[in-house]
């Protein structure tokens, strides 16, 4: 931790969230929210999303611009490597979701970040996708992620920043627990 | 009819309560659905022990002082102890009588029992922290095949059939069950979410001789930051006896450490991939705990005698920890999902949306009405035995001032004669 008094700024609104946590609490509807992507088939394996707007806060929300994700597969897969894979994407939305997760705790603990890096490894055995051994699952059978941080705090403090963001992670959470998927065609 | 308080549970914080009220010569009456110390009796395993050692064991006025100050009591000297103290304070305990309501009408909070009515100007209950276990909807889920257990209704590992076991819930409770269920030799898979990780000693002490030397039993509602946090804290993974009981002991006993229970889904338990992290954290505020215990024994100039730093290593987790669990190797689940109290019989608008009392330090949102024994109520160790004395002292005062307010032109219809106990003479009486 910074000893100096000097603020400590990872760009996060702690306040904001805090703010956000109380209102919230009492408003038990408006924290309710629908996240959404909406995605076309392009050729192939490859197809690109789009993400822009959502419902939160008791009404829907649109971004000031549309996110737009191209995905397909490696040419190894005979396909164009147009994009990421969407198991990548997985990977993308576990790191993204874990390192703001560290930057928000360390903000609310007063740590100054200076640099933070996640590398992340799924391992999966594609004899499942291609339904060769029905034993194998389709998923990956595990993923590692290290993090390399350079922060004003010791080892300890940092490893628990890292405990704490996987506590509160949203995408840690649907990776680790089982989700109800409902899928239909209309 | 009427007695000015109404005490609902002789246990030991109701009998606190009773003991102090008596000292003030408040008309009050003890109601307890079965006999004084009813839970201990009829709802806890049977090689439960305290998990404080008997020289904290204390309530008001009484005290251990027994031969063996380190030890840790017995289901059967818990429930002897808390005996005597009824007779120590001649308690008025009506025993037999289970409350089935209590409203407001006129005033006065009505009670109805099984037996007889009551009305009273003060409530306070004091029916437990432990009134009903909790129990995950997956448990509707289960195989008809597998027997499902809570920890209130588990006795002994005997009465389980040879399959294997789920222990659900790796707190105190959790990691004691698997511990004697594995030793039995019925293989245990424990299903471990957030947990607080303790060594029993640290440093040549009790882990409670620290945290009470540190000040953190003592430590009040007013100096947590995050007090609907530390109230739904697991109980940590203690057990009375003079060894560690952590997840590494029992890994080396055989039991299987898996995630949290997530689902049952097509006759398979579904466990949370979340069991290093959960791990980590337990192991992370371990390690902040006892370093602070250090950082004392640096800072304090009257310095123990004790031996160096004996960190305990980091919990071992399964290189691949199972996901998921076939119900057919598995002949009873047992829930130590922890507890809550019951209010089902409460029927004053104190309770919140989920059912929670509503309070302040105990006392509850409706004039008069006090609670006791709950988790981190008014101090952290509120919830324990010897954490009875300075709440019952001070909501007891709370209690008189009510009920001074009130007697301005009011006398009550009765009181009871002064009892003649004195609670400073009595306060070394062996049990």
């Amino acid at each position: 931790m910074l000893q100096n008094g000097s603020a400590v700024n990872n760009g996060v609104n702690v306040a904001a969230l805090l703010d956000a946590r109380q209102a919230l609490t009492n408003a038990p509807e408006a924290a309710r929210f629908k996240w959404r992507a909406t995605c076309n088939w392009v050729n192939g394996t490859h197809s690109r999303s789009t993400v822009s707007s959502f419902y939160g806060l008791g009404g829907e929300q649109m971004r000031k611009v549309e996110f737009k994700y191209d995905c397909d597969h490696p040419e190894v897969f005979a396909s164009e490597d147009n994009g990421a894979t969407p198991v990548e994407m997985v990977l993308v939305g576990l790191a993204s979701c874990l390192t703001a997760g560290v930057a928000a705790v360390a903000q609310h603990r007063k740590i100054q970040l200076r640099k933070v890096t996640a590398h992340l490894e799924g391992s999966m055995n594609i004899q499942g996708i291609l339904g060769i051994d029905a034993d194998v699952r389709n998923g990956y059978d595990g993923i590692k992620v290290i993090f390399d941080i350079d922060a004003d705090a010791t080892k300890e403090e940092i490893a628990a920043l890292v405990a704490q963001s996987q506590r509160r992670s949203a995408v840690f959470d649907i990776i680790t627990n089982p989700t109800d998927v409902a899928v239909e065609v209309r | 009819m009427y007695a000015d308080v109404v005490i609902i549970g002789a246990g030991h914080s109701g009998l606190a309560m009773s003991a102090f009220l008596s000292q003030h010569c408040v008309d009050h009456v003890v109601l307890e659905r079965g006999q004084v110390a009813n839970s201990w009796r009829r709802e806890r395993w049977e090689s439960l022990r305290l998990l404080t050692p008997n020289w904290l064991s204390r309530l008001p006025g009484h005290r251990y002082d027994g031969d063996d100050p380190h030890g840790f009591m017995a289901l059967p000297e818990v429930i002897a102890f808390i005996e005597h103290y009824a007779r120590l304070i001649a308690a008025p305990v009506r025993t037999g009588v289970t409350v089935m309501s209590v409203t407001e009408r006129d005033d006065r909070y009505h009670v109805i029992t099984d037996a007889d009515d009551w009305f009273c100007r003060c409530l306070v209950i004091a029916n437990g922290a432990h009134g009903v276990a909790n129990v995950p909807p997956a448990a509707a889920r289960l195989p008809p095949f597998v027997r499902s257990l809570t920890a209130k209704e588990y006795r002994r590992p005997q009465d389980l059939d040879d399959r294997g076991v789920l222990v659900v819930g790796a707190s105190a409770t959790g990691v004691q069950l698997a511990d004697e269920i594995q030793r039995s030799g019925r293989q245990v898979t424990l299903a471990v979410g957030e947990h607080i990780r303790l060594p029993r000693r640290y440093r040549g002490r009790d882990i409670q001789a620290w945290m009470e030397t540190l000040g953190l039993l003592d430590q009040r509602i007013d100096h947590v930051d995050d007090l609907v946090r530390v109230r739904r804290l697991p109980s940590p993974q203690l057990v009375g006896a003079p060894a560690t009981l952590d997840l590494n002991a029992l890994t080396e006993r055989g039991v299987e450490l898996v995630g949290r229970l997530e689902a049952v889904r097509d006759g398979r338990a579904l466990f949370s991939g979340s069991l290093r992290n959960q791990c980590a954290m337990a192991d992370l505020k371990q390690q902040r705990l006892l370093a602070s215990i250090d950082r004392w024994l640096e800072q304090n100039p009257y310095r123990l005698e004790v031996p160096e730093p004996d960190r305990p290593v980091a919990t071992r987790v399964p290189e691949r920890p199972r996901l998921w669990l076939d119900f057919k190797r598995i002949g009873t689940v047992l829930w130590a999902t922890g507890f809550r109290p019951d209010y089902s019989w409460l029927h004053l608008p104190v309770l919140d949306a989920k059912g929670h009392l509503q309070h302040e330090g105990g006392i509850v949102g409706a004039p008069g009405v006090y609670a006791l024994g709950l988790n981190f109520m008014r101090r952290r160790k509120s919830s324990f035995i010897h954490g009875a004395e300075d709440d019952v002292r001070e909501l007891g005062y709370e209690l008189l001032a009510h009920l001074d307010a009130l007697d301005v032109c009011d006398q009550p219809p009765s009181r009871l004669e002064a009892t003649g106990w004195n609670l400073v003479e009595a306060s070394f009486v062996s049990p």
